[in-house]
């Protein structure tokens, strides 16, 4: 027996597929570096979906931009695991933090979701690219909300309470093995209590090595406006974005 | 109807049947969630002791779910055979445990119980075993299904090889393909989930896999896991479609969330047989479940998701399938949030699709927000192999790169064969030793060019130009 795996004949190919092909092998296990690599992807993953959001640091990153801190119902990231239900509603205090700070169109949720380390990474510059396109158009933006152990449903309560047109929730995605720092962007018009996923759309894989956050931030924005123009968002935009190309 | 014990002064009352079932169920999120979990240990014991206690006809005497015009159910009530239900029609769910668990009782004896046995009849008695039992009563139970070769054997594992691709890429569904049939995987089937939903993508991905299994003369089936209205539309386009797939949940109202009834699935296998592509069998049919799937459809009334999940068996069963598997660790945190629970999950499903006569696989895996990792897989497959699993789900070095959960990797079902001594299905093995991937005593040999040496030319590698 030779003291290293002989390369598999496919390796040739590994390069053209994301997946873990062509590792060879130690008898039925896998070979020391090619476990220890997957080991600390997953390492990495569990890291952030137990990561929490750097608040401060987030405020710090967004300067002259007014800033609301609030929970959701979910106690702590354990609760937050085993019930989604609570993630998607305001917590104790949350209603007293947004009073009076209404009458905008548009407001912006950041939320741990999965990964607070996507949101950490990646959320101050996708919101400050999106203040600055929000600025050109007709629609007005409130305060950002920074939301901790929020599911994406709790812009929905956020938005009601401050009578906003529309919502931006950027949440932390579900880590995956490849990247664990990828943050979503769902938008929703007239955001209410109970409002379906397929009212909202999404743009997602925003990080480092995926789309950028003024490439995001500009999606976000011409979504905000195709919504405006035709009132819908979800599944009904896209029919009448598809049906009708002219109104771009 | 209450159900009512009391323990050392404490009385504990359980308005109906389908709480008395929830309350005995052994820990999980779900139920929890649900909110109709036991308050703790000794309420649960509780339920487990008065359930021990319950006669089996009650479960024919009561509707548990008390849904009016469930398909599911009236199905379930109309396949009840009252003739195979005789030998254990006046035992209590104790007894029956104990019944299970007889030496004197072997497989023959199982498999003539299997239309005298509702689901409801066999979560309960699930709910009251520990993971031994289980395993112990499934490993007696063998489920033999054919299609181009023999799957559920005693003694053999078969494995589905899982080649997911982000974007349906060709040319990666056939690299990891050929990477996981170079490592002895595919027997169960060479099975592709879609990221794409269109048809002429459903057809591409079947005629590719039909491809390489007919130039590399594979005895095994292939099968693009889309929905069953986009493969009755494949077939139709004239699509090489070996077996059909579909998602099944325990209630009519959760089959309509996965958009689907049982008139469809007939539909569906009807098209199936029609192609009559297979050469050893007609089990042309196969289903995915998993604990989790009606509650997350709000499609459980209030029944614990391990009943409903044996429900689903009820709806698989009626379509003879080639596979079943439930997704164990998939659906996430919120219905079973550990390795503990996921372990003990996997192997009540597959105990009790057995029992219910189903061809029972698991996908032994877990997601990244659940509490669980490579090890508690280790275990669960190690315990699955003990009970005579039909099959598992095995992708490259543990991770879909398309749907982003860890199954298990090619490697540990080689850990399987090897350590575990489960060879795979004869005719696959056979093939493996003729194309010359394995030693005359079934070890994998070393990295051998066999098969891509008999791809070159066909263009099945190569990156389009």
């Amino acid at each position: 027996m030779t003291r290293a795996p002989a390369a598999p004949p496919l390796k040739s190919l590994a390069a053209l597929t994301q997946a873990r092909v062509a590792l060879g092998r130690a008898g039925a296990g896998q070979p020391t570096r090619a476990a220890q690599a997957f080991a600390l992807d997953h390492a990495r993953a569990r890291e952030a979906v137990w990561s929490a959001m750097e608040c401060d640091t987030l405020e710090r990153a967004l300067q002259d931009v007014r800033t609301i801190r609030l929970h959701s119902a979910a106690a702590d990231r354990a609760e937050y695991l085993r019930r989604p239900d609570l993630g998607r509603r305001l917590g104790p205090g949350a209603a007293a933090a947004l009073a009076g700070a209404g009458g905008a169109d548009v407001a912006i949720v950041v939320a741990d979701g999965l990964s607070a380390t996507a949101v950490n990474l990646n959320a101050a510059p996708v919101v400050r690219a999106l203040l600055a396109r929000l600025a050109q158009t007709r629609l007005t933006a409130g305060p950002v909300i920074l939301a901790e152990q929020a599911r994406v449903a709790l812009g929905d309560a956020a938005a009601t309470a401050l009578g906003a047109r529309a919502v931006v929730v950027l949440i932390g995605e579900r880590p995956g093995l490849s990247s664990a720092d990828s943050l979503g962007a769902y938008v929703t018009w007239a955001p209410a209590p109970g409002t379906p996923d397929s009212r909202r759309n999404c743009v997602s894989n925003i990080r480092d090595g995926g789309l950028p956050p003024d490439a995001a931030a500009a999606q976000i924005a011409a979504l905000l406006s195709d919504m405006r123009r035709t009132g819908q968002s979800g599944v009904a935009l896209k029919d009448l974005v598809a049906r009708a190309p002219e109104i771009e | 109807m209450a159900y009512r014990i009391t323990l050392e002064q404490t009385r504990f009352v359980f308005p109906d049947l389908k709480t008395l079932m929830a309350r005995a169920t052994p820990q999980r999120s779900g139920d929890e969630l649900a909110g109709i979990a036991a308050s703790g240990p000794v309420e649960r014991l509780a339920a487990q002791m008065a359930l021990a206690d319950l006669p089996l006809s009650e479960f024919l005497r009561h509707d548990l779910m008390q849904v009016d015009d469930d398909e599911v159910t009236a199905l379930i009530a109309a396949r009840h055979d009252a003739r195979a239900f005789a030998p254990i029609a006046s035992m209590t769910v104790g007894e029956f445990r104990e019944w299970l668990l007889d030496p004197a009782v072997q497989h023959d004896q199982l498999q003539a119980l299997t239309w005298g046995l509702t689901p409801e009849m066999v979560a309960a008695v699930s709910k009251i075993m520990r993971l031994q039992d289980l395993i112990a009563v499934a490993a007696k139970r063998q489920v033999v299904t054919r299609f181009r070769n023999t799957i559920g054997l005693r003694g053999r594992l078969s494995t589905r090889n899982q080649p997911n691709h982000p974007t349906d890429d060709s040319l990666g569904i056939a690299i990891s393909a050929v990477d996981g049939l170079m490592m002895g995987s595919g027997d169960a089937v060479i099975g592709v989930n879609p990221a794409t939903d269109t048809v002429a993508d459903y057809i591409r991905i079947v005629q590719l896999l039909d491809d390489i299994r007919n130039h590399l003369e594979i005895p095994t089936q292939s099968c693009c896991l889309g929905h069953v209205t986009v493969a009755l539309k494949a077939i139709e386009a004239g699509a090489p479609a070996d077996l059909i797939f579909q998602s099944v949940a325990g209630s009519a109202k959760a089959n309509t969330g996965f958009g689907i009834d049982l008139a469809l699935l007939r539909e569906a296998q009807e098209a199936g047989l029609s192609l009559k592509r297979g050469t050893l069998g007609d089990n042309v049919m196969y289903f995915e479940t998993g604990q989790g799937a009606a509650l997350s459809a709000e499609a459980h009334y209030g029944t614990d998701q391990q009943t409903m999940e044996a429900r689903a068996y009820a709806v698989a069963r009626e379509f003879r399938p080639l596979l079943v598997n439930t997704v164990v660790g998939f659906i996430g945190p919120e219905y079973l949030f550990n390795g503990k629970q996921i372990i003990r999950a996997g192997l009540e499903d597959h105990f009790c699709g057995k029992l219910l006569g189903l061809p029972m696989g698991v996908d032994v895996c877990y997601t990244n927000h659940a509490d669980a990792d490579q090890e508690d897989m280790d275990t669960l497959l190690t315990l699955l192999c003990a009970a005579g699993v039909n099959f598992v789900i095995t992708v490259p070095g543990a991770d879909d790169i398309m749907l982003n959960y860890q199954s298990l990797s090619h490697h540990d079902a080689i850990f399987a064969r090897e350590t575990l001594g489960r060879p795979p299905a004869p005719e696959f093995a056979t093939w493996l030793e003729t194309v010359g991937l394995t030693a005359a005593d079934g070890t994998l040999r070393a990295a051998s060019p066999a098969l891509t040496e008999r791809l070159s030319g066909t263009g099945l590698l190569e990156a389009a130009p």
